[in-house]
């Protein structure tokens, strides 16, 4: 039959089911068919920190949202236009989120008088009219895919769990998508089982098929790819492009990358990547603990590395002594906190902006570093670059802050060209002996001289005769780096190495604001993973014809030098935070503005319609 | 695109896993004997001939008068100029506690780091620069309280670092608590009423830990000492020395029956490979299995002497190691010196070198444009 086809400017569609359905694959498998088909996206999964939960219970319930349109769109969605919901707790769990008039697939053979008590349902929603405001298409899904897949050779196990490339085969047809990347995913993935292949494959046609000839669906949708700039695109995640970012960040210095790190959520996956890139001479260490990860890496870099370590809040926590240890030694460090919903455990998979005060006070003493935060996931290579070059340049640890939603959302990102990227070999260069000869040819080498223009001292790796140098924790007298109780002399190395990260501020570009014809009264300013539903409020609230303006943060400390005028500049700034106001705190203490705070901890993004609403209502009381 | 990394002052590019070698593929220079130590193939030799005073900082050494710690580092600044290799390629790399101001006396290149964490620090260190002598100095408390953690996995995983435990069995830099190795009932300060704590025997955990190398010496003994440190540099992988220390301050005379003429012919057990193991004035006493897998101390002219134990630290199963380490309980009164275990593991900087390597070998050298494009990239024209 011949199918109507509307246009769409943009879509939402959430994927959930129970964690053992396979959703965050089969969302994955529809973002990669729709990025090669071009249009812009924007993804957030959402999964329990459990690896399975006990199946069918609201604890368990596993999604993927993904937006995608025909412009440039900067979040995942506030509200999804079609949900997927695999299981009884699939539709609880997300059906709060729906807005009326969504499209509600729902798999029927999960809608068990079991499961729907399990999840305290007293009558099938699917029957009593409760769902009556949504446009429901249920449908048996796993008896479907069971009946599809009989004459192969496969378990009725493993025929049930193909459900999910049913469901993906369907919507690949409502929304149009290409196949034939989900074709030779599915093929390299099963290569060792062509019975599991065939069988998945078979389940993804009849999902296609079942859209093409069923009358539950009388629409397909069109949405045409977008007009992004020109080049080669790839879609990423936040995780990937820090591990490609830091790979970069190591060949542009021309230093051997050691990565010590310990597992935790949501940053392990910088280990996997890098793990796997041994060819770039990428030496990975899983270490017995938080605090040995960081330790080799400084030992690492104290070799002539560049030592890096990866984790989240509760690992920050037990590297600040090695981190506090970095900057009294002096020696390039990348420290990447991953951040996710505390304090404690906190929720290890959900996302948080809680430790930026950790960041940058979590050690003793005065102990400044700089702190970098990338503003969505492609952003995290461009930010890896640039806490190398920091790192390398001022002989210093430097810590960069991403989050959970960052690191496990993609986007489409334009390839760069390698050319482009800046070289920073001289950054990197060791110290020689002969840069320390007198005229008499004898070597009076001073480990904490420092270059008088950024202060940052000689890096003098072992295996440099003539520079042997002995450093440690305790404090150094200036110049010589020997052990030194001297009042004054601590009062001044205490000054030189503050001096030496807020020297960084003339190193950094100033903070771009975002104010067309400078007629805006408020300013919004955000950090981080916010950027995308920042701007995405701001555009709202532009088209409703109300000036704003918007600037971003990328170097939280130090901040750029312009920051104190231009938040001096507007009659109001309102910073958003996914915490209770941590910038907003620094903000005040360093300027004395007194910023609106907007603030709240869900261990999710701020969605676009949310943050509008609330920037109109600062601009309406400006 | 830079193309190789830097190199350090003389030609050993860091993480490239080899030093300068000959053209039999031997390091040069004569080292011990006609041999270099194993754990050194990879690290250059010396151009010129090094001497004690060559490893002396011009810091002035503040520990206690009396400190045991001196003697060591007498021995071992006497000792490193034979193993022939530049100072520069010496680091050593200490964590916090009396023992561990040791690198600032020493002129290679040192860290002095936090407490407990030096095994993590030069497990980083020795893992990229294969080039490096890497020594450790320790405490009992730095390695066996806070850095416990550090020490047995370092041990495990056979980094090629040399761990010189200073045990003086108290915490001397915090003036005088009881420590991991004091005796059970110790008064300090912090248990005036006698500690509760039962203490570590330190060979028998790094025996435990799966060290592949485990020695004990003491302070007084620079003869002794020195012949240990040999041995262990000649180790490729982890080496753990534990070193019986005085602390004339806090817990002075605490190895006195191990020095006193009185008693340490008794006490004493000098293990030395492929020898019976002989003990008391006259050689008198010897060791043989007993039940259970323990060992037994007994007059050689009492029993057969084919039932006499001959020291073997290459024994593959550690049983017979550690046997021989729990004979140094308080009860036993026994307390063996020397090696008792040297086997030989691929060394963990080793074979992460060599994976990196075969993988370059078999995919090639990584390209940053190809691993940026990726398998799945669109073209917008």
């Amino acid at each position: 039959m011949t199918k109507q086809v509307q246009q769409l400017d943009r879509v939402i569609i959430r994927f959930a089911g129970d964690s053992g359905d396979g959703m965050q694959l089969t969302g994955d498998r529809f973002t990669q068919e729709t990025a090669v088909f071009g249009n812009d996206l924007s993804t957030l999964p959402n999964f329990p920190a459990e690896i399975r939960a006990p199946a069918g219970t609201l604890p368990g319930v596993s999604s993927f949202q993904v937006h995608f349109a025909d412009h440039d769109i900067l979040t995942p969605g506030d509200a999804p236009n079609v949900l997927v919901a695999m299981n009884p707790a699939a539709l609880k769990a997300n059906l709060r989120d729906l807005p009326r008039g969504a499209d509600l697939i729902v798999n029927t053979d999960e809608f068990t008088k079991r499961n729907l008590t399990k999840v305290g349902y007293e009558a099938n929603p699917l029957e009593d009219g409760s769902l009556s405001e949504y446009n429901l298409h249920a449908m048996p899904i796993t008896s479907m895919t069971v009946k599809a897949l009989e004459d192969f050779e496969v378990t009725r196990k493993d025929a049930e769990r193909a459900k999910n490339m049913f469901a993906l085969g369907l919507l690949s047809w409502l929304y149009d998508r290409p196949q034939e990347g989900t074709l030779t995913f599915l093929r390299s993935k099963f290569a060792t089982k062509p019975e599991i292949m065939k069988a998945n494959i078979a389940a993804f046609h009849a999902g296609w098929n079942f859209g093409e000839t069923t009358e539950a669906f009388s629409v397909k949708y069109e949405i045409k790819p977008a007009t992004l700039k020109a080049g080669i695109y790839r879609n990423i995640t936040g995780n990937t492009a820090l591990s490609y970012g830091l790979i970069a960040g190591a060949e542009l210095s021309g230093l051997p990358l050691f990565l010590g790190s310990y597992p935790i959520t949501p940053a392990s996956d910088i280990l996997h990547e890098l793990a796997k890139q041994k060819r770039f001479g990428v030496r990975t260490f899983q270490a017995e603990d938080e605090i040995a990860g960081v330790g080799a890496a400084l030992g690492a870099s104290f070799g002539g590395a560049l030592g890096v370590t990866t984790t989240s809040g509760p690992g920050i926590l037990l590297k600040a002594e090695t981190i506090g240890l970095g900057v009294s030694l002096e020696l390039p460090l990348i420290v990447c906190d991953i951040q996710r919903a505390g304090p404690s455990t906190g929720m290890p998979t959900k996302t948080e902006q809680g430790d930026l005060l950790q960041a940058l006070f979590g050690r003793n003493g005065e102990s400044p570093l700089p702190v970098l935060a990338p503003r969505s996931p492609a952003d995290c290579f461009a930010v890896a670059i640039e806490a190398t070059r920091l790192a390398v340049k001022y002989r210093t640890p430097v810590i960069l802050l991403s989050d959970g939603y960052l690191a496990n959302g993609s986007e489409p990102w334009l390839i760069p060209d390698v050319a482009t990227l800046p070289d920073l070999r001289n950054e990197a260069s060791f110290a020689s002996p002969d840069d320390w000869r007198d005229a008499d040819g004898t070597i009076d080498f001073q480990p904490f001289q420092r270059d008088p223009k950024t202060l940052a001292r000689p890096w003098a790796i072992p295996g440099t005769p003539g520079l042997e140098h002995r450093i440690g924790g305790i404090e150094k007298a200036d110049g010589t780096g020997e052990i030194s109780y001297d009042p004054d002399n601590h009062d001044l190395m205490v000054r030189l190495r503050q001096a030496k990260i807020d020297g960084i501020a003339a190193d950094i570009p100033p903070l771009q604001v975002d104010d067309p014809g400078d007629a805006a009264r408020v300013l919004v300013l955000g950090w981080g993973s916010t950027y995308g539903s920042i701007a995405t409020a701001v555009r709202r609230v532009r088209l409703a014809g109300r000036p704003i303006a918007q600037a971003h943060l990328r170097h939280l400390n130090p901040f750029p030098g312009n920051l104190g005028d231009v938040l001096r500049r507007y009659e109001k700034v309102l910073v958003p935070e996914i915490n209770l106001g941590q910038l907003a705190l620094l903000l005040r203490g360093r300027y004395l503005v007194d910023v609106i705070s907007y603030n709240r901890v869900r261990g999710l993004p701020f969605g676009g319609a949310e943050l509008a609403g609330v920037i109109k209502d600062v601009i309406d009381n400006a | 695109m830079p193309e190789a990394a830097q190199t350090p002052g003389n030609g050993s590019p860091p993480g490239n896993g080899t030093g300068p070698v000959n053209g039999n593929g031997q390091p040069n220079g004569p080292g011990l004997g006609a041999r270099r130590p194993a754990s050194l193939t990879l690290v250059p030799a010396a151009q010129e001939k090094l001497a004690t005073k060559d490893f002396k900082s011009d810091q002035e050494v503040r520990w206690c008068p009396g400190c045991g710690d001196y003697a060591i580092l007498a021995a071992f600044q006497a000792f490193l100029p034979e193993l022939e290799v530049p100072r520069e390629n010496v680091v050593v790399v200490s964590g916090i506690g009396c023992s561990s101001r040791l690198p600032y006396y020493m002129d290679t290149y040192g860290m002095h780091s936090i407490h407990g964490r030096a095994p993590a620090i030069a497990t980083g260190l020795a893992s990229s620069r294969p080039d490096l002598s890497v020594w450790v100095i320790t405490g009992d408390g730095d390695a066996l309280s806070i850095g416990g953690n550090h020490l047995i996995h370092a041990l495990r995983r056979n980094v090629n670092i040399k761990i010189l435990l200073f045990n003086n069995r108290i915490y001397g830099l915090t003036k005088g608590q009881y420590s991991p190795t004091s005796e059970q009932g110790k008064i300090t300060k912090s248990t005036p009423f006698g500690s509760l704590d039962n203490p570590f025997n330190p060979v028998s955990l790094a025996l435990g830990a799966e060290a592949t190398f485990v020695a004990r010496s003491i302070d007084s003994d620079r003869k002794h000492l020195t012949s240990v440190l040999r041995a262990a540099a000649d180790h490729q992988g982890a080496a753990f020395i534990e070193i019986y220390q005085n602390c004339p301050i806090f817990n002075d005379d605490a190895f006195a029956p191990l020095k006193d003429a009185s008693s340490r012919d008794d006490q004493l057990i000098r293990l030395q490979d492929g020898e019976p193991i002989r003990f008391g004035a006259a050689g008198q006493r010897g060791l043989r299995a007993a039940r259970y897998g323990g060992l037994e101390a007994v007059d050689v002219a009492a029993v057969d002497s084919e039932s006499l134990l001959v020291h073997d630290a290459g024994q593959d199963d550690p049983s017979y190691a550690f046997a021989l380490s729990r004979l140094d309980t308080a009860a036993a009164a026994h307390t063996p010196i020397g090696v008792f275990r040297k086997v030989e593991r691929p060394s963990y900087d080793a074979l992460m070198a060599q994976q990196v390597r075969e993988t370059q070998t078999k995919q090639g050298a990584g390209d940053l444009a190809t691993l940026l494009a990726g398998g799945d990239s669109w073209t917008i024209r």
